[in-house]
């Protein structure tokens, strides 16, 4: 290399430098036009916003009578790939007599889930959906360990 | 002490060349990658990767799940394409089953795909600057990759790990923001590759170490298996989406980029070119995605003939491949990945040899190596 392809060489590499370092400047001088937030800050100030199909963990809705639209049918135990549901059902006595299965503890490892969705899309009463947490960090792992279905709460009346 | 340390057998060789080793853990790597190199002074002699820091039996672990459920694992592997690795396993099955997929699943998969791509590409983009010293293109890349990270939580309720995909079609329809969205993205993301480059592409530096190293001829490139923009950048005309169209991609009009000289370089051309098919692909897409449903009647338990299936797709490595060999249960018999990122990563001894130390770890970033898809 020639001393002059050197100098052109060191020239053109600082141009190029420079207008790299323009775009740069540009969005030094444009504060409006970072599209970076500061968390948890934009927890606070609203601007997290999440989608409502966003998946945080399994929850159960209960509605004002405390009733729960899971009929026990464990087909969200047979979907889940790894292992993270496990429900325990009872036999319980109708008012008519007859005996009928319904969920005792709908227990929910969090700490196995991989939030696949599959167990959401087997449910076939609805009695499961994906919430909004995302927050999951415990100190005690145990913690991670749930029961979905809230303490003497009832099937939804007319759920098969 | 540091005599003792020169004496060491594993050190240097009788040749006297210098062995080092780079990684599992050295930021360069993209994960627990572990080279040997054995250096001549600075010359790169020979490299060594060695593998298995981050094995996880994808494969085994998938005969013990269902058709249905060990589609969600393999978003593990090649974790920045996971919606195309999805793709493929469900291909996979939807060939065995022998069900049509809806007209309106196929495109939305498509577009899906594509976003996938772009996302992969934006990352790798910045990482490449990383690699290189760059630290500013991190931060321009991340906010594409953001934006379609939006989209895909939107529509997916994921960002990474999508799992959107079930056999016969999608597991829900996409989002009402979702059309307008991609409209945006498209119209950021073209002027952003003027950006992209602006900031790197034009920089003398960075053409300088990337130009005139790490060739890899066409020969080489088919002898070690490569594909993906790695073979394409050595003239090997090996777009999956071109040559076995699935899904959508018969409908669209799209270029295949081909180099010519197969140095790091052409490989880093060649991606910043492919943003711009991927998006005019869903530019094609966009405005006809066709009514109707979004996934084909299949049975809660799916269970294949008896037979071997193979699925290929370009994620945005390479070709992924899919074999199922079904004995007529309901869970795979033997699941075989034939995972791009694998065979790229046997060509880097090749690309490496004769080079000076420095540019190694620009070679590897030309590659894009995503390790969890190497070991599985």
């Amino acid at each position: 290399m020639g001393l002059g392809s050197y100098i052109s060489t060191v020239f053109s590499s600082v141009k190029s430098l420079l207008s790299g370092m323009k775009l740069t400047g540009y969005y030094f001088t444009h504060h409006k036009e970072i599209v970076t937030q500061q968390y948890p800050e934009n927890k606070r100030e609203g601007a997290l916003i999440l989608p409502e199909r966003f998946r945080g963990e399994v929850t159960m809705p209960h509605d004002e009578n405390n009733e729960h639209r899971c009929t026990g049918c464990q087909s969200c135990e047979l979907s889940c790939p790894n292992g993270s549901i496990k429900i325990i059902t009872k036999q319980e006595v109708q008012p008519d007599g007859k005996k009928k299965k319904a969920i005792d503890t709908w227990v929910y490892h969090l700490d196995m889930c991989t939030f696949c969705n599959l167990c959401i899309e087997a449910c076939p009463t609805q009695a499961i959906v994906m919430g909004q947490e995302f927050e999951h960090s415990v100190f005690d792992k145990k913690k991670l360990k749930k029961i979905l279905n809230k303490p003497d709460s009832k099937l939804k009346a007319g759920v098969e | 002490m540091i005599e003792h340390n020169l004496l060491e057998p594993d050190m240097i060789t009788e040749d006297g060349d210098f062995v080092i080793n780079i990684g599992p853990q050295h930021p360069s790597t993209h994960g627990v990658l572990h080279l040997k190199v054995w250096l001549d002074g600075e010359t790169v002699k020979k490299v060594e990767p060695h593998l298995g820091y981050i094995h996880r039996s994808i494969e085994k672990m998938c005969e013990s799940l269902s058709y249905r459920q060990y589609i969600f694992s393999t978003s593990r592997m090649d974790y920045l394409s996971a919606h195309i690795n999805n793709q493929a396993c469900a291909l996979a099955v939807e060939m065995g089953l022998g069900v049509e997929v809806p007209d309106r699943a196929k495109v939305i998969r498509t577009i899906l795909a594509e976003l996938t791509r772009l996302a992969s590409h934006a990352l790798w983009w910045g990482c490449m600057g990383l690699d290189l010293g760059a630290v500013t293109p991190f931060f321009y890349a991340f906010r594409e990759r953001e934006f379609i990270n939006d989209i895909m939580e939107e529509t997916c309720g994921a960002r990474l790990t999508q799992n959107f995909i079930v056999p016969g079609g999608l597991m829900a329809d996409i989002h009402p923001n979702f059309v307008p969205k991609t409209k945006e993205l498209i119209k950021m993301f073209r002027a952003n590759i003027d950006e992209y480059n602006q900031l790197l592409t034009g920089n003398v530096i960075f053409q300088q170490r990337t130009q005139n190293v790490g060739f890899l001829s066409k020969e080489a490139a088919i002898s070690y298996g490569t594909s993906g923009p790695v073979a394409r950048a050595s003239g090997v005309s090996c777009d999956v989406r071109k040559h076995y169209p699935y899904d959508a991609y018969d409908r669209v009009q799209f270029k295949e980029i081909l180099g010519t000289t197969g140095d790091s370089w052409e490989r880093y051309v060649i991606r910043i070119d492919e943003m711009r098919e991927s998006l005019s692909i869903i530019e094609q897409l966009i405005d006809n995605i066709p009514e109707g449903d979004i996934v084909a009647k299949t049975k809660q338990v799916i269970k294949l003939p008896k037979g071997e299936f193979y699925s290929r797709v370009e994620t945005a490595r390479g070709e992924l491949g899919v074999l199922l060999v079904s004995d007529g249960g309901s869970t795979p018999y033997r699941v075989k990945f034939r995972s791009p990122n694998f065979s790229n990563l046997s060509a880097l001894g090749h690309i490496a040899k004769g080079s000076k130390i420095g540019d190694l770890v620009a070679m590897m970033a030309t590659l894009d190596l995503v390790i969890p898809d190497v070991d599985r």
